[in-house]
């Protein structure tokens, strides 16, 4: 791709470096460290699904049981698939009903012993890896018998918290012409450490996200799909304490992209940072070989601090997502890198700085799906005004050849959007990518004008962020607030007692199936 | 322009009474003679509301269930501008500068604030745009304000830690912000929070202050908290009003400000003045 913005290349180059050079610790931590969701992500792929009458997964009830025995940081596999042999016990579940009455002895076997467990847990293990396989080639198939649309992908979401009342909302939507559909959580479920089970109707402002969600709404998605003849991507959210779960239930019930970003839930959800960083490196793993998009949350540091202010803070968190993006194995078409248009409409000159960062971000991540967020901390309530703005993001996102536009309506703030906010809201980008959808080919930006300057100078502040950042380490720059404005110190946040340090000989069957294919 | 009496809509001469609407009908808009019947709907709504005459200046179908519909028309209802129930300020609004002053003569002390997001929400937007330098509307939050000394508990925080930590800071009053409504959930986070500051504290609770876009400003007394603040609030009202509430209470430089008076009209309009900061002392 030619360069619009005459970017230094070493500039460039260095700042990926270091990057690299603060996110390298946090990856060890990763590679030394398990969590309860790790390992109960082992069992989901090994099929242990399903919850007791409280509603409790049986994967939580077996994962606290070996825990309580053994510990986890030999890994659950190890105990679990022991007891299975040593018990003769023909599913995991019937273990894991007779684990948490109390009737399952586990501990660790050694020689021979633990020989035939690994065996038998990387068995069972490779049958989730198949599904997600299968679930894979599926969608290429479905790909390549309906169509892929063209980019910028249309976003919309759906949220009624009725999974039932989604799915016609987002096969309308789809027929309306939305590319992706995402189905918004219900409220604090980034702070349920279970997954919760099956059909849900009831949610608080949005959906839960369970597997069978997850189920349902794919296939509603893939009879639109083939009645439209363009294939539907379906979004959901891997994000809390339940990453690596969700993920893996993203992955065998072929959902297309997940929101997924290494800090969102340290900085905006007060989740540890240690377990985040262990989790996210998982949930990567598995997405990458799922064939999944991730869309990260850059746009939301935007929602708390200013958006010129705080543009550079954004970039830093992009090459962060990146360089654990690849690290864990995912493509450069995989990384949806998110930014957003929330510069204050009232600056000067607003709209010709947010095509500086938009462009700034295409040039960096000229391989990633981009993820462009509208407007929303600067919708006032003023309808009219607000479906202005929506239309300069459109403009802007087509201009400078964003990938992905999750669509603003102009009643953000108001209310769940109505119906016929959706549709104007359609309306609005289909005119804007109708009139204007090849203008990005003839837009050249001054080498020296405005734009160029605003993009080169919010590099170079990525930059010095970035030094400073590697000379005090990640974990210290998100105790003192650097991202969002939010501090949030190593030691604090929810789901740390989660957290164990792998012992030798720690045993993750799924880890190393996923990391031999890297 | 007429302060009292009766008013009308303007559209492009006095009292023309014209206004505009949108609105969508679970009606389809396929064949000539479903348009028919969707545009009489829309306008058979429009007589019901109380525009007449009314015109549907556009109609689109939305798949193959709904239309949605423009429509502009007179309004028959008047305006009886004496009859308006307004919900006054009942203190005034300070700059920043004379807040710092008021506090360091009144108390001889920084002003303590606790906020949170409490219950499920993890919409921090409205307690930061309160709380944090950089604050809301072109105005700094509470954290920029010399004497205010500022601790801001994020999301997702438990009523007993919200209690325990005001507690423990010796809070004079704590902000409390609620976006996510449903089922009710920010009346009922609310009141178990002001509940819970009363068993605890009893008399000695700080001042209870709940901001969100779903709150009905004049239902304080029923939910049991001393203020609530609705949509466009920013950092300077509340501190005007924790001035205004704290400083009174506490016997600052006493009777600078009358009592809350705020007459209401209006439907209903029963309910007592939202504040009640005198239980707060």
């Amino acid at each position: 791709m030619t360069t619009k913005l005459n970017l230094d290349p070493a500039v460039v180059a260095q700042a990926r470096e270091l990057a690299a050079l603060a996110g390298k610790p946090v990856v060890q931590l990763a590679r030394t460290h398990t969590t309860t969701s790790v390992e109960r992500a082992v069992l989901r792929l090994a099929g242990l699904h399903g919850a007791d009458s409280d509603g409790m997964p049986w994967v939580n009830r077996l994962a606290d049981a070996v825990r309580d025995q053994t510990g986890l940081e030999h890994g659950v596999a190890l105990p679990v698939w022991d007891a299975m042999l040593a018990g003769g016990y023909p599913d995991l579940r019937t273990l894991a009903v007779d684990a948490s009455a109390g009737l399952v002895k586990f501990r660790l076997p050694e020689g021979q012993e633990a020989d035939q467990a690994r065996a038998a847990a990387d068995r069972s293990v490779k049958t989730g890896i198949a599904r997600i396989d299968a679930q894979r080639a599926e969608r290429d198939r479905m790909l390549a018998t309906t169509s892929n649309p063209p980019m910028p992908w249309i976003y919309l979401i759906v949220a009624t918290g009725d999974i039932y009342e989604d799915i016609p909302q987002a096969q309308a939507a789809a027929r309306e012409g939305a590319d992706i559909i995402a189905v918004i959580r219900s409220t604090g479920q980034s702070l349920l450490d279970y997954v919760p089970e099956g059909a849900t109707r009831e949610g608080y402002a949005g959906t839960y996200a369970t597997q069978e969600n997850f189920r349902l709404m794919r296939a509603a998605l893939d009879d639109t799909s083939a009645e439209l003849g363009r294939y539907v991507r379906l979004t959901n959210y891997a994000s809390g304490l339940c990453m690596p779960e969700i993920a893996t239930l993203a992955g065998l019930e072929r959902l297309d992209m997940m929101l997924n970003d290494c800090m969102y839930g340290i900085i905006f959800r007060d989740i540890n940072p240690v377990r985040t960083f262990i989790d996210q490196r998982f949930s990567r793993q598995v997405h990458a070989r799922a064939g999944i998009i991730i869309n990260t949350g850059e746009d939301n540091y935007l929602t708390t601090a200013d958006a010129v202010d705080a543009a550079h803070t954004v970039v830093v968190s992009q090459l962060l997502n990146e360089y654990f993006g690849r690290e864990a194995g995912l493509a450069d078409s995989q990384l949806g890198l998110g930014h957003a248009f929330e510069i204050n409409p009232e600056l000067p000159d607003s709209f010709l700085l947010e095509l500086a960062h938009a462009q700034l971000i295409r040039e960096l991540f000229p391989d990633a799906p981009l993820k462009y967020m509208p407007p929303t901390k600067h919708m006032t309530g003023n309808i009219f005004d607000g479906y202005l703005l929506d239309a300069f993001f459109n403009l802007a996102g087509c201009m400078t050849g964003q990938s992905i536009l999750l669509i603003g309506m102009m009643t953000e703030g108001i209310h769940t959007p109505f119906l016929s906010d959706r549709d104007l809201a359609l309306e609005n980008v289909r005119y804007v990518r109708r009139a204007a959808g090849r203008l990005g080919g003839s837009f050249r930006p001054e080498p020296d004008g405005l734009v160029a300057r605003r993009a080169r100078q919010v590099l170079a502040e990525s930059v010095d962020l970035l030094r400073r950042i590697g000379s005090q380490g990640l974990l210290t720059a998100i105790a003192a607030g650097t991202f969002g404005v939010t501090r949030r110190p190593a030691d604090g946040g929810r789901g740390l007692d989660g957290v164990v340090r792998r012992a030798e000989g720690y045993y993750n069957p799924a880890s190393q199936i996923l990391e031999a294919a890297q | 322009m007429s302060r009292t009496g009766i008013v009308r809509p303007y559209g492009d001469t006095t009292s023309d009474g014209r206004v505009q609407l949108s609105f969508t009908l679970p009606v389809p808009f396929g064949d000539e003679a479903e348009r028919r019947l969707a545009e009489g709907a829309a306008l058979q709504l429009a007589a019901k509301m109380g525009l007449d005459p009314a015109m549907v200046v556009h109609a689109k179908g939305m798949g193959p269930d709904f239309t949605f519909f423009i429509v502009y028309g007179r309004a028959c209802h008047v305006v009886d501008l004496s009859a308006v129930a307004v919900a006054e300020r009942e203190f005034p609004l300070l700059a920043s500068a004379e807040v710092n002053l008021r506090i360091r003569s009144a108390l001889g002390r920084k002003l303590v604030v606790v906020g949170a997001c409490i219950g499920t929400d993890a919409h921090t937007v409205g307690i930061d745009a309160i709380l944090n330098v950089k604050g809301h509307a072109g105005e700094k939050g509470l954290e920029y304000y010399r004497e205010i000394r500022v601790v801001n508990m994020g999301a997702q925080v438990g009523v007993a830690d919200l209690v325990a930590r005001a507690a423990a800071e010796h809070a004079d009053a704590v902000l409390v912000s609620q976006v996510v409504t449903q089922r009710d959930a920010h009346l009922s986070n609310a009141r178990e929070m002001a509940a819970a500051f009363t068993d605890a504290l009893g008399p000695a609770r700080p001042l209870l202050v709940v901001g969100g876009p779903r709150f009905d400003p004049s239902a304080a007394r029923d939910l049991g908290v001393d203020k609530i603040f609705g949509r466009g609030t920013t950092p300077r009202e509340v501190a005007s009003y924790l001035l205004h509430a704290l400083v009174r209470s506490r016997g600052g430089p006493g009777g600078s400000s009358p009592p809350a008076s705020t007459p209401r009209g209006g439907p209903g309009g029963s309910s007592p003045p939202a504040s009640t900061a005198e239980e707060a002392a």
